[in-house]
């Protein structure tokens, strides 16, 4: 909301000298956030006066151009130039080349004078320009900065002015005004008034408020006004769409009067576009009271105004000349011949004011605030009054505005009004709220008197009456956002000040610390960090290719995706199923840096839709749902897995003195996650694995002990790393941590040490070149018996010696007993036994 | 004499030559131990020392030989010649010893000279990782509240609208929905939209959660806004929930001082301005000021507080007439550009790994 000042003067005590800036000081005390200044003089600086061309000669250039030579009185005939400096002729006379032609000779126009300067920091001084010194400018309204057109200099008589020559223009349009413009929440539509901000700066302030409502005198109509009906065959949650419809009747006005510099500047000032006289004082009043109007050609109405719901297939022709097909809730006003507005949002073009206008209808009705929205946002078509109806207008000042309305028609546009007056509906009931005398305390933690309460919501206009034990109040007919005595302790301390609340430390219960997910995420995290990698966040916004590419395997291609309804991207509408293809992006964008030797990490969520997606309805607000009906809404809710990624891409670090940096490979993928493992204390098995995505000679797939898949790790299927535009041989994993963290014990059980020394013995086995090392190592683990304390494996080798299409691992073997130093010969034996297991399941032959 | 010590004269063969002394002869052995005393002390490196050794302790030596000669001498006299021998041949063993540590002491020390190394041009072998700086700061300012004996509350990034919403007496025509700029999921009829805040992760505690309730709900949350310098469509946030029967705005008030007071240092001090948000009433905008701002303290806007809704209350089950509650949510992204001067906020969404490692593991 834009508020201009001189406007926001005439009902709140603002002082003189006060800037736009103090009145949102004082505003935002009271949640009226600041937003902006708007202020002319911060682009505009005089001298800007009124002139009189005492003459113009026309003088052809060889550019083809014609341009006028003009001699343009600025000060009152008879008086003396006040000003000096250089460019100002001291005749009062200023000679002035100008190349519009809309005005002649004796029009009274406006000149910037030498030393002015114009919006675009555009500074006026004598010029030579076609043989002559121009001593100024005659402005144009966009020159000014006060409208767009461009096509002429403006004229004022078109404004219906005959100001004295001389006169500061300044002045004269407004432009020393300026408007303060504030954030209004969505609870506060009465804010989206001049009205309502007076009130609203006296309760800052402290200072008086003079309602505008109250200065408007409506005469009690006579007679028979224009027959309105209202119906409502489908109320939306039970709430009549309109509930009170003024109209009133002008006739003979001459719609083509030019709109005062006054008000089209205060609407200027407001944000509001002045379009034509009848339109600008319907935007005036709005903006003055809150109400918005609507006015209807008289002769271009059919028989009686019907305000009802939309039958399906109804259409209406719109203000801006769109057809529009209706929705059989949106709530219309119709007459005889169909449709004749969208109610509240937008008028019909059949019935609009024209220039040829000569009497006009005014509506001023009052519309539910739900029926309103839905119908803005079904034809999106946001305009100034659907915004205040969705947030709420005052039933009480329907009559007002419409009779303001009148008397500035009457005024501005000429004409008479009718005696009789159309209102039909039916005022609400008052809202009426209990307040115990101590909830406010209560609430807020600070003690209340008496005279604060009731204070403070007679201020706001409420009608307050002790109760025992408390007050009844009854909410102002503007507020209906006060429903309930939390409302009113709100209204209360607002209007007290937010300063006024105490300070105090509530002790909670002894807490339980992070949890034990929380602790293993932040350990599982710093030790990825410490080992290297740098954590990123990606958006999980992503296409359904690299869902399909990422997602893993058995679903395969088309695995479902949530899909977003309104992405910010057409290509990247879907949630990711993997957190690789964030990491891609992320890695092409520091390689582009000039970062090419990577290791990048993201925790987050995937997205796995199931079945159900949602629900088909949610339950209302302000009740607890039963059982079933939460069920049903967690059920529906996609599983969500927490997940950490790594890519890897070039080299380990970067080259430095004496160090041949290593490239990143598989085994850095695999082995980051056994990293993950081992920091959260849990037994993963790893074997060869298959996925889309990956090397299909270099993909480790690991898995709980029960058998739960955790993710994968490996290498990047080369043909991908040439489609996503990665360097050759970059390695990833990515682990679904949620299934990791639960696997993991909550507690670890010691294993006693034994201090007897351990018998070591090598093996090298000859298998096939197919078996993986992996296997035969768990095959030697569960061969050697309870002697064993650790295998590894040391060597890998294939060549000479070793059969074609065989190779040879390299194990060590450590024994230990608990008890006791164990004999050569026990060592061998348990050494023979692993070797016997591992022949046996993969015929592995020790060399 | 010659410098070099393995050269030196009297190690070797000469010194036998000098003949073998007269082990009745103390002139002769004295001789004999001036000579391995000059040696030893010539000896300029443990090598030359060794010569020494051998010369003048060896099997062959003067004093060996002497000592050997003893047992030939008459038995009156093997007791004179060995109180000459014997402790000639300790004072030699002696210096030697002595000598030896000298020598050892001064390789010692040449050796760690030889060995200096530029440590300036060490190698970096351990590659640098980092946390992410929201995450960092997102764990430190739950470590405040934990520390306050609150704990951290977690949910889905995707929700039903319901949670995200309804159940915060959102309307469903209420303009205020519309403000949230959320990302809806298809079908629309599934009612599911990436959380536009954390709330939903407070219904969720106050559903699932013993009363009293103090929690905190830190998490990436969703709005359709295109990213700029000073927006971006997934960011973090944290939220607290306190429920518990006289709980006041005063006690909200006194939480937030107490917590920016932790994070912002002792200086810091909370500002409320009323404000509109539908799940708390009364609301507010709070205000924080920071001693440590860039360009002097000053007052920053950092999010949104108030007293819980009984309607959010009543959503959850929970009795307005006994409970009561505040809430308060703030942004990470927003209190690292003025906690710690970012500038931009693309800066913390694009990945540069420099903005990262810039910060390590701390914030």
């Amino acid at each position: 909301m834009r508020v201009p000042l001189s406007w926001l003067r005439e009902y709140a005590a603002v002082p003189a000298d006060a800037t736009a800036e103090d009145v949102m000081a004082e505003l935002v005390k009271v949640g009226l956030e600041e937003e902006d200044v708007h202020r002319p003089t911060d682009e505009l600086t005089g001298p800007i006066v009124v002139g009189q061309v005492l003459s113009l000669v026309k003088e052809p250039q060889s550019n083809g151009k014609t341009i006028n030579w003009c001699q343009v009185r600025v000060v009152p005939e008879g008086a003396g130039q006040a000003l000096t400096g250089d460019g100002i002729d001291p005749s009062g006379v200023q000679g002035i080349v100008c190349g519009a032609h809309n005005f002649v000779e004796g029009d009274k126009v406006v000149v910037t004078l030498p030393g002015a300067v114009l919006p675009g920091d555009f500074r006026i001084s004598p010029r030579k320009t076609y043989g002559h010194v121009s001593a100024g400018m005659i402005a144009s309204v966009r020159e000014l900065g006060i409208g767009e057109d461009h096509d002429g200099i403006l004229v004022l008589s078109t404004l219906g002015l005959d100001p004295e020559v001389g006169t500061d223009a300044m002045e004269l349009l407004g432009l020393y005004d300026e408007a303060a413009e504030i954030n209004v929440t969505p609870d506060r539509g009465y804010c989206f008034s001049i009205r309502g901000v007076a009130r609203e700066y006296a309760h800052a302030t402290g200072t008086a408020f003079t309602d505008p409502a109250a200065a408007v005198v409506v005469p009690p109509g006579t007679g028979e006004g224009y027959p309105v009906r209202l119906e409502d065959s489908a109320p939306v949650y039970g709430v009549p769409g309109c509930d009170r419809f003024v109209a009133r009747t002008v006739r003979g006005i001459d719609p083509t009067r030019p709109t005062p510099p006054w008000l089209s500047a205060r609407l200027r000032l407001a944000g509001i576009r002045s379009i034509s006289l009848v339109v600008d004082i319907s935007n005036y009043v709005m903006l003055e009271l809150g109400q918005p109007l609507h006015f209807y050609d008289l002769d271009a109405l059919s028989g009686e105004i019907v305000v009802r719901r939309a039958t399906a297939g109804e259409t209406l022709r719109t203000l801006d000349d769109k057809v529009r097909t209706l929705d059989a809730a949106d709530l219309l006003v119709t007459d005889a011949s169909g449709p004749i507005g969208i109610a509240g949002v937008m008028g019909g073009a059949a019935t609009e004011v024209t220039d040829g206008t000569r009497n006009v209808l005014i509506e001023s009705a009052h519309f539910d605030a739900v029926s309103i929205g839905r119908s803005r946002r079904r034809h999106k078509l946001p305009s100034e009054a659907s915004k205040r109806f969705e947030r709420g207008v005052d039933w009480h000042v329907a009559d007002i505005a419409a009779q303001r309305a009148v008397e500035l028609l009457l005024d501005l546009a000429g004409g008479t009004v009718d005696d009789a007056v159309t209102d039909a509906g039916q005022a609400p009931e008052p809202r009426v709220i209990e307040l115990a005398a101590d909830f406010p305390a209560r609430l807020i933690g600070r003690p209340f008197d008496d005279g604060e309460i009731t204070g403070t919501l007679t201020d706001l206009g409420a009608a307050v009456e002790r109760i025992d034990g408390g007050y009844r109040v009854t909410a102002p007919s503007w507020r209906s956002d006060l429903e309930t005595r939390e409302d009113l302790t709100e209204e209360i301390i607002r209007l007290l000040g937010y300063d006024t609340i105490p300070s105090s430390l509530p002790v909670a219960p002894p807490g339980r610390g992070l949890t034990r997910v929380q602790q293993q995420r932040r350990r599982l995290l710093n030790a990825l960090a410490a080992a290297g990698l740098t954590e990123v966040l990606s958006y999980p916004f992503v296409s359904a290719r690299s869902n399909d590419v990422f997602g893993a395997p058995e679903e395969g291609m088309g695995a479902p995706s949530v899909k977003l309804a309104n992405p910010l991207s057409a290509e990247l509408k879907f949630l990711r199923r993997s957190i690789l293809p964030g990491l891609a992006e992320l890695a092409r964008r520091n390689h582009s840096r000039g970062f090419r030797d990577l290791a990048l990490f993201e925790a987050g969520a995937v997205f796995l839709p199931g079945d159900p997606l949602g629900t088909d309805s949610i339950p209302p607000l302000g009740i607890k749902p039963d059982d079933a009906v939460l069920d049903a809404l967690y059920a529906g809710i996609p599983d969500q897995p927490q997940t950490v990624a790594g890519l890897f891409t070039g080299h380990e670090a970067a080259p430095s003195a004496g160090v041949a940096p290593r490239a990143w490979d598989w085994a850095d993928a695999v082995d980051a996650v056994h990293l993950m493992a081992q920091v959260t204390g849990v037994d993963v098995v790893v074997r060869q694995g298959s996925h889309q995505a990956f090397h299909p000679g270099r993909t480790a797939e690991f898995s709980l002990r029960s058998g739960e898949r955790l993710g994968y790790a490996g290498e990047l299927h080369p043909k991908l790393i040439a489609a996503e535009d990665l360097p050759a041989r970059t390695v990833a994993f990515e682990i679904d941590v949620d299934l990791l963290f639960d696997a993991a014990a909550d507690v670890i059980v010691a294993r006693p040490l034994s201090t007897y020394p351990a018998a070591t013995q090598d093996v090298a086995l000859v298998v096939d070149a197919a078996v993986v090392a992996g296997d035969v190592l768990e095959a030697l683990r569960e061969g050697a018996g309870e002697l064993l304390e650790d295998v590894s494996l040391f060597d890998v080798y294939t060549g000479p010696g070793i059969g074609e299409g065989s190779k040879s691992l390299a194990f060590a073997l450590r024994f230990r007993a608990p008890d006791r130093t164990l004999t050569a010969d026990e060592a061998s034996a348990a050494r023979d036994s692993a070797v016997a297991g591992a022949a046996e399941r993969f015929g592995a032959v020790q060399r | 004499m010659s410098d070099t010590p393995e050269h030196a004269g009297p190690a070797g063969p000469d010194a036998s030559d000098a003949g073998v002394p007269d082990p009745l002869d103390a002139a002769s052995v004295a001789a004999a131990v001036d000579a391995a005393l000059a040696d030893i002390a010539a000896a300029g490196d443990l090598d030359g020392l060794k010569a020494a050794r051998i010369a003048h302790t060896g099997e062959k030596s003067p004093l060996s030989l002497a000592n050997r000669g003893i047992g030939a001498l008459p038995k009156e006299q093997k007791s004179a010649a060995g109180k000459n021998i014997g402790p000639a041949r300790g004072r030699i063993n002696q210096a030697l010893a002595a000598r030896a540590t000298e020598l050892e002491a001064e390789r010692d020390a040449r050796i760690l000279v030889e060995e200096a190394v530029d440590v300036t041009a060490a190698p970096r072998r351990r590659r640098t990782g980092a946390r992410h700086p929201l995450s960092t700061l997102q764990e430190r300012v739950s470590d405040v509240f934990i520390g306050m004996g609150w704990e951290i509350a977690e949910g889905p990034e995707l929700e039903s609208e319901w949670f995200n919403f309804d159940a915060l007496n959102f309307k469903p025509d209420h303009p205020a929905r519309e403000m949230q700029d959320t990302f809806f999921v298809e079908p629309p009829e599934a009612h599911l939209v990436l959380r536009t805040h954390t709330s939903p992760v407070q219904v969720r505690s106050m559903l699932e959660r013993e009363l009293p309730i103090y929690v905190l709900c830190p998490g990436k949350v969703f709005r359709t806004d295109e990213l700029d310098a000073t927006h971006t469509p997934v960011f973090h946030q944290f939220e607290g929930l306190a429920i518990d029967r006289g709980l006041t705005m005063a006690d909200l008030v006194g939480t937030l001082e107490h917590f920016t007071q932790q994070l912002f240092g002792d200086d810091a001090r909370v500002r409320l301005r009323p404000n509109f948000f539908p799940f708390t009433e009364p609301s507010a905008e709070l205000d924080i000021w920071h001693p440590g701002a860039k360009g002097g303290p000053r007052w920053i806007e950092w999010g949104g507080c108030g007293m819980v809704n009984p309607n959010v209350l009543r959503a959850t089950g929970i009795d307005p007439d006994v409970y009561s509650g505040f809430a308060f949510g703030m942004g990470i992204e927003r209190a690292l550009m003025f906690r710690n001067e970012v500038v931009d906020m693309r800066d913390m969404i694009e990945g540069d790994v420099r903005f990262s490692e810039h910060f390590g593991m701390e914030i």
